[in-house]
């Protein structure tokens, strides 16, 4: 098996159609399918065992996708916005590597040593050379076969030195051959792809809409402003967004009273909490987009549950709470996946108990270059916590290793977050374990104040939590800030607060 | 026969991947199929010429062999003499 021949497939079927748009150049699938070929010729010529792209988002990552997929090496997008020493770090355990992007910097991070083992292109260097380079022969097999690595990402490493997870080719095509139908857009339809490419929306991306012959569009670097012109230049249909992109997006429309998109008819969206409030203010300013919510992971390559349009409207309508509470649900497993929630012992829970979530499937690779996290019937534990509802719908709450053991008892932050969230003088919250020489661990939130309200005292808050939920969910310590810190995708960096209790 | 493995109709254009195969023989317009093209074509058997289509799935009743089709033909795709069924899933909400 081999991803190449979602790309393959598309040009078979449609040479001549425009499958990407990126800084104004389109690229047909035929010339996408015939610079990933060139590319593959590099590849080869270079004996590399990795393809490393250290750049944004660009026809380049396309092509190292699909000419990596050809060559058989697996292709490691890395986060150009690490530190120095960390990425010097990854560059040296993808040795030797061919390396597209900034060359400048690969140069000086690969040290002496490294320099002379990698090979290394500027991203126009390459996007040129591989339209020039033409597989030495015609009748060349391009599947080498096997059930090779097609991607491998590094996981953010919160804790320890980042961990290289590994997609194999079976589980990407047996994602997008369960999710997506051959073909099935119109030659209109675009998709409007702002995530970077390490990450592993970004890529799945790609494949979907190439494999349904949706016209990508990209957007290099996130801006709301920028996102919204060329979603209206272009005529966009879809798009993906992580929390923090919706909301800047949902601001500048507000704020410059935006017309709309009247062309975009799918918004899904993933990668982090994605606020009730703020959901409910993207319904009302794009009446006419189906909203999805996409649960998944890196190692499960991509989305396992997703909350689909006709959800999202029933519940932003409703006035059943138990119905309205659904837009704070990841929605569904997909028909593919297998999903459970189960207790430390690992035991099966019934529906309304949280747990942590593990998940089953082809698609699902819990695999590590170190080490498959796989157990033995096949099940991936998640690390993420959650529950499913009477109807089969499954709600997040938290890392796992984000629970509060508080003399025995498991809190999980989001049930304490959600009860501080409810307070219209409260922007954002957050919970975590502090030490408690009684409890072992005991409860610190953290909270920001809304602009123009003044910040309830920690008496108030404390008496609205214990209204609210149990005695045991009352916080021993609060502390106010200005803002929660964040990374660039959105998620909340819950050790950092933490931190912040401890010091 | 592996995942993965492309296979080709000696009686028309069909090509598929193989997604999943039990025992038996895979055809396309009457003739099995095989990895390369035989030199001579062997004729479309009329009661399999219902053709394939891009990007379909196929699979057997009893769910043993899955084939996807990467290249349409006029051919019907079989097992040992028995017709495939298109896999329909219902559609899903673009996710990513």
């Amino acid at each position: 098996m081999n991803i190449a021949l979602l790309l393959e497939m598309a040009a078979e079927a449609g040479a001549d159609r425009v499958g990407l748009v990126c800084d104004g150049k389109r690229w047909t699938y035929g010339e996408l399918l015939s610079a990933a070929r060139g590319a593959f010729e590099l590849i080869e010529q270079s004996g590399c065992s990795h393809v490393a792209l250290l750049d944004e988002s660009s026809e380049a990552s396309v092509i190292a996708l699909f000419g990596a997929a050809l060559a058989g090496v697996p292709y490691c997008p890395l986060n150009y916005r690490l530190p120095d020493r960390d990425l010097g770090a990854l560059l040296a355990r993808l040795a030797p590597a061919l390396i597209v992007g900034d060359e400048e910097r690969a140069l000086r991070l690969s040290g002496t040593v490294g320099s002379a083992v990698h090979t290394f292109y500027a991203r126009e260097e390459f996007t040129q050379k591989v339209q020039e380079t033409t597989p030495a022969s015609g009748d060349r097999e391009f599947d080498p076969g096997g059930d090779g690595v097609a991607v491998q990402l590094f996981t953010s490493g919160t804790t320890a030195a980042p961990k290289a997870a590994i997609l194999r080719h079976s589980n990407l095509l047996s994602y997008i051959l369960g999710t997506v139908e051959f073909a099935s857009a119109d030659e209109a339809d675009a998709a409007l792809v702002s995530v970077p490419p390490y990450h592993i929306a970004g890529i799945s991306a790609l494949m979907s809409s190439i494999y349904a012959q949706r016209r990508i569009v990209m957007l290099p670097a996130f801006q709301p402003e920028a996102w919204l012109t060329l979603a209206a230049k272009e005529q966009v249909t879809n798009a993906f967004v992580v929390p923090t992109m919706l909301s800047r997006i949902v601001e500048v429309m507000d704020a410059a009273h935006h017309p709309g998109l009247p062309s975009l008819r799918a918004v899904a969206y993933g990668g982090g909490k994605m606020p009730i409030e703020l959901i409910q203010r993207a319904l009302d300013l794009m009446p006419h987009a189906g909203f999805t919510n996409a649960y998944g992971l890196t190692e499960t390559s991509s989305t396992v549950a997703l909350l689909g349009p006709e959800d999202h409207r029933a519940a932003h309508g409703a006035s059943d709470p138990a119905l309205r509470a659904r837009l704070g649900s990841v929605g569904k497993p997909l028909p593919t996946i297998e999903l459970q929630i189960r207790d430390e012992e690992g035991h099966v829970l019934p529906a309304g108990v949280a747990g942590e979530i593990y998940v089953r499937g082809e698609q699902v690779s819990g695999e590590y270059k170190e080490r498959s996290a796989l157990d033995a019937e096949g099940w991936f534990p998640t690390r993420d916590a959650g529950y499913l509802d009477a109807d089969g719908y499954l709600f997040l709450s938290g890392r796992a290793d984000d629970v509060i053991v508080r003399g025995g008892e498991n809190i999980s932050p989001g049930e304490i977050e959600d009860v501080l969230l409810s307070d219209p003088a409260i922007a954002d919250a957050c919970a975590v374990a502090v030490p408690s020489a009684e409890w072992g661990e005991g409860i610190g939130i953290a909270v920001v104040a809304r602009a123009g309200h003044s910040c309830p005292s920690e008496e108030a808050l404390k008496d609205l939590i214990r209204a609210r939920l149990r005695s045991s969910r009352v916080p021993d310590r609060v502390m106010v800030m200005k803002e929660l810190p964040y990374n660039e995708m959105g998620k909340l960096l819950r050790r950092e607060v933490k931190a912040l209790f401890v010091a | 026969m592996k995942p993965g493995t492309r296979l080709k109709s000696a009686a028309c254009d069909t090509e598929v991947m193989v997604i999943r195969a039990g025992t038996g023989t895979i055809e396309c317009g009457g003739a099995p199929m095989a990895e390369a093209k035989p030199a001579q074509a062997a004729p479309l058997d009329t009661d399999f010429a219902g053709g394939t289509l891009m990007g379909k799935r196929y699979v057997d009743a009893a769910n043993s062999f899955e084939l996807l089709c990467v290249k349409p033909g006029k051919g019907s795709l079989a097992v040992d003499g028995v017709k495939l069924a298109t896999k329909d899933a219902k559609p899903l909400p673009a996710s990513d």
